[in-house]
């Protein structure tokens, strides 16, 4: 019985609302672009921040970087004055070693050289890192197999001139050949490719890192370790016109796996303990990138709120739009409130006509706002490239609200003509 | 039927100006009687027609309607009452804009949590009874007055009200299609309805069994002019 009686009151409500149909759309859009703002601004900041974040995530979240710096004095210091110049800075093999026995926690310490250098084959000429690293490797960062193996630990006893290349880089050196039948040259002397990984570790694209600016980064070749150190040496000479500069760098990057997310936490000052003792110059910088992650969702909370709390002021004032239109509907409709009293209506009744009808309003306006905010986002990643993520809570979230707001605001005017004294409203003119 | 007592009711507009618009009315209206109202403006006609619809509450004295005491009842209460047992006619006709004929008929029995489909029969029968079967479907604003003013009275019947108060029901119509209106309640008293109308004309009011003429707040005179049918 009830619930025949409030299908007609919603129908009631939907028929009131047709009557005047271009205030009852104009009352909705507030209602439609509150609720499309906030989805479409929520969908925004979550795309946003999703890119860092996984940028983030991919660097291992159980991971801690170590990278060696070139001291900033110095570099100033070889320029000007000394012309040929040996700078030796950065992280050694015994660094490593020690970094494996003092900090609790520790599961695998990877140490990694990455030198700069072309890479040939046949008349093909790619600028390439070459990373000399240990079998371990795709343990410790993500690395997916693509075809044959990675270096394996005979490679690195032996010192053999093999190398892995990535995919990038293999679609490049060989665009026609098979590359695991082929040697590629790095310098002078010829490695034969054994594998090509797909690098899903984004640790070599990190901009700050990135000494090869404007190149592609996907071209990297793995070397074992033992194989860069006796090929390359441990000193690197730079030549430039009328100088050449040496660097002696022992490794340029160790990668400290930790045991778990506990361990993470406390290693950042471990470690910077345990270096300082070794270190006079500041050659090294300790990237989190659980820390990272954390600054980032930080952000992205921040910028949830900004754009949340702007999309909310405008479902707020689309809010008061219905008020103010209920309001005026109330006046208007006060004899017709005046008759429904005399034939009966008792003040609830009246009450539950006009909140249905702030409620079909709000609730309208909020499918339309929802559709419309679905659809914004894919509109503005088409014509921005900016990724967008229509989270589903941030829907019920919106469309939660334009009800929410339907009831709030409907709520005094419904009262107001409820408490119409019936005489007065049927006199009313 | 119905019956008041001492019925009384002051407005107090500021703490100087009282205006007292009824002080002290018995009245007793039998089961099928036809009683017309009439007095000059401010005799308290219009206060006493609102007493008597339960739209507002006296502010002494008491009012039974058949066998309860509404004189003390709540907001809720009275607006039940008004849902049961009173019809109402008004001068300006008071039909919902937005509605067709048939569902203003049916307002009333909404707010008694009816089942409108299961009164469509009535409803139907009320709209042949006004001589509007045709033109269910039609709007208010598609009605000439005198159309308008039957669809109300349909209405006033929907619930098979105890008494119908009518307050100048011809007030807007011209003569003829007033005559008609007046026909119709005449038609609907025979049936056995109480009726209760209020009226500024005398050939209006000479249609009623009994005519009572308001001045200052009380009864002045109560004319007869034939007799009500003995309550069943």
């Amino acid at each position: 019985m009830l619930r025949i009686q409030f299908i007609s009151t919603v129908k009631l409500g939907f028929k009131s609302l047709l009557l005047h149909k271009l205030r009852s759309v104009l009352t909705m859009l507030g209602i439609i672009f509150g609720v499309c703002s906030v989805i479409a601004m929520l969908a925004i900041g979550e795309g946003a921040s999703y890119e860092a974040q996984e940028r983030i995530k991919k660097l291992g979240s159980n991971n801690v970087l170590i990278n060696s710096l070139k001291p900033a004095a110095e570099a100033a210091q070889s320029g000007a004055s000394m012309r040929s110049f040996q700078i030796d800075y950065g992280l050694t093999y015994k660094d490593g070693a020690r970094l494996q026995s003092t900090i609790p926690g520790v599961r695998r310490v990877l140490p990694m050289r990455i030198i700069r250098e072309s890479v040939r084959f046949s008349r093909n000429e790619v600028p390439c890192q070459v990373i000399g690293t240990l079998p371990f490797y795709p343990e410790v960062t993500r690395v997916d197999l693509l075809r044959g193996r990675f270096l394996c630990q005979m490679d690195e006893i032996w010192q053999n001139n093999v190398c892995v290349i990535t995919a990038g880089l293999s679609r490049r050196l060989f665009p026609y050949q098979d590359p695991l039948l082929h040697a590629v040259k790095v310098g002078e002397f010829y490695y034969r490719v054994v594998g090509i990984i797909q690098e899903t570790s984004a640790a070599d694209q990190r901009p700050q890192t990135s000494q090869m600016e404007g190149e592609p980064l996907d071209n990297n070749v793995y070397i074992p370790l033992s194989t860069s150190r006796v090929r390359f040496g441990e000193v690197l000479i730079r030549r430039s016109a009328g100088s050449f500069q040496a660097e002696k760098v022992e490794l340029h990057r160790i990668i400290v796996q930790m045991e778990n997310l506990a361990a993470v936490e406390t290693a950042d000052p471990q470690i910077k303990t345990v270096l300082d003792r070794f270190h006079d110059q500041n050659d090294y910088e300790v990237i989190v990138p659980l820390e990272l992650l954390r600054a980032a969702e930080e952000t992205k909370r921040t910028f949830n709120i900004v754009l949340g709390s702007i999309a909310a002021i405008s479902l707020l004032v689309g809010g008061i739009g219905i008020m103010n239109i209920m309001l005026a509907t109330v006046t208007e409709r006060t004899r017709e409130i005046g008759v429904r009293r005399a034939l009966g209506a008792k003040k609830r009744d009246i009450v539950t006509q006009f909140l249905v009808e702030t409620v079909v309003l709000s609730v309208g306006g909020g499918l339309v706002g929802v559709l419309v905010g679905v659809v914004t986002p894919v509109v503005v990643t088409h014509l921005t490239k900016m990724p967008t993520i229509v989270t589903p809570w941030s829907v019920l979230l919106a469309f939660g609200i334009s009800g929410a707001v339907g009831i709030v605001f409907g709520l005094y005017p419904a009262r107001a003509a409820a408490n119409l004294d019936p005489i007065e409203a049927l006199r009313h003119e | 039927m119905i019956r008041t007592v001492g019925l009384e009711k002051t407005y107090v507009l500021s703490a100087e100006n009282i205006v007292r618009a009824l002080r002290g009315v018995d009245l007793e209206i039998t089961q099928g009687s036809y009683v017309a109202i009439m007095g000059p403006s401010g005799s308290g006609k219009s206060t006493i027609l609102n007493l008597l619809g339960c739209l507002d509450r006296p502010s002494a004295g008491q009012y039974f309607l058949g066998d309860q005491d509404v004189s003390r009842m709540d907001d809720d209460a009275l607006s039940e009452v008004r849902g049961r047992r009173i019809g109402f006619i008004f001068q300006s006709y008071n039909l919902i804009a937005q509605l067709t004929v048939l569902e203003n008929i049916q307002v009333p029995l909404f707010y008694q949590g009816r089942n409108l489909a299961h009164t469509h029969e009535h409803c139907l029968e009320l709209a042949n009874l006004v001589g509007l079967g045709d033109r269910l479907d039609h709007r208010p604003n598609q009605l000439s007055g005198g159309q308008q003013q039957r669809v109300a009275i349909a209405r006033s019947l929907v619930n098979d009200p105890l008494i119908i108060l009518a307050d100048e029901p011809t007030g807007n119509l011209d003569s003829r299609t007033g005559a008609e209106v007046l026909d119709l309640i005449d038609h609907l008293n025979q049936s056995g309805k109480t009726i209760i109308l209020v009226t500024h004309g005398d050939e209006v009011a000479s249609r009623a069994h009994r005519v009572i003429h308001m001045k200052d707040g009380l009864i002045d005179r109560q004319i007869v002019n034939r007799a009500a049918p003995v309550a069943a």
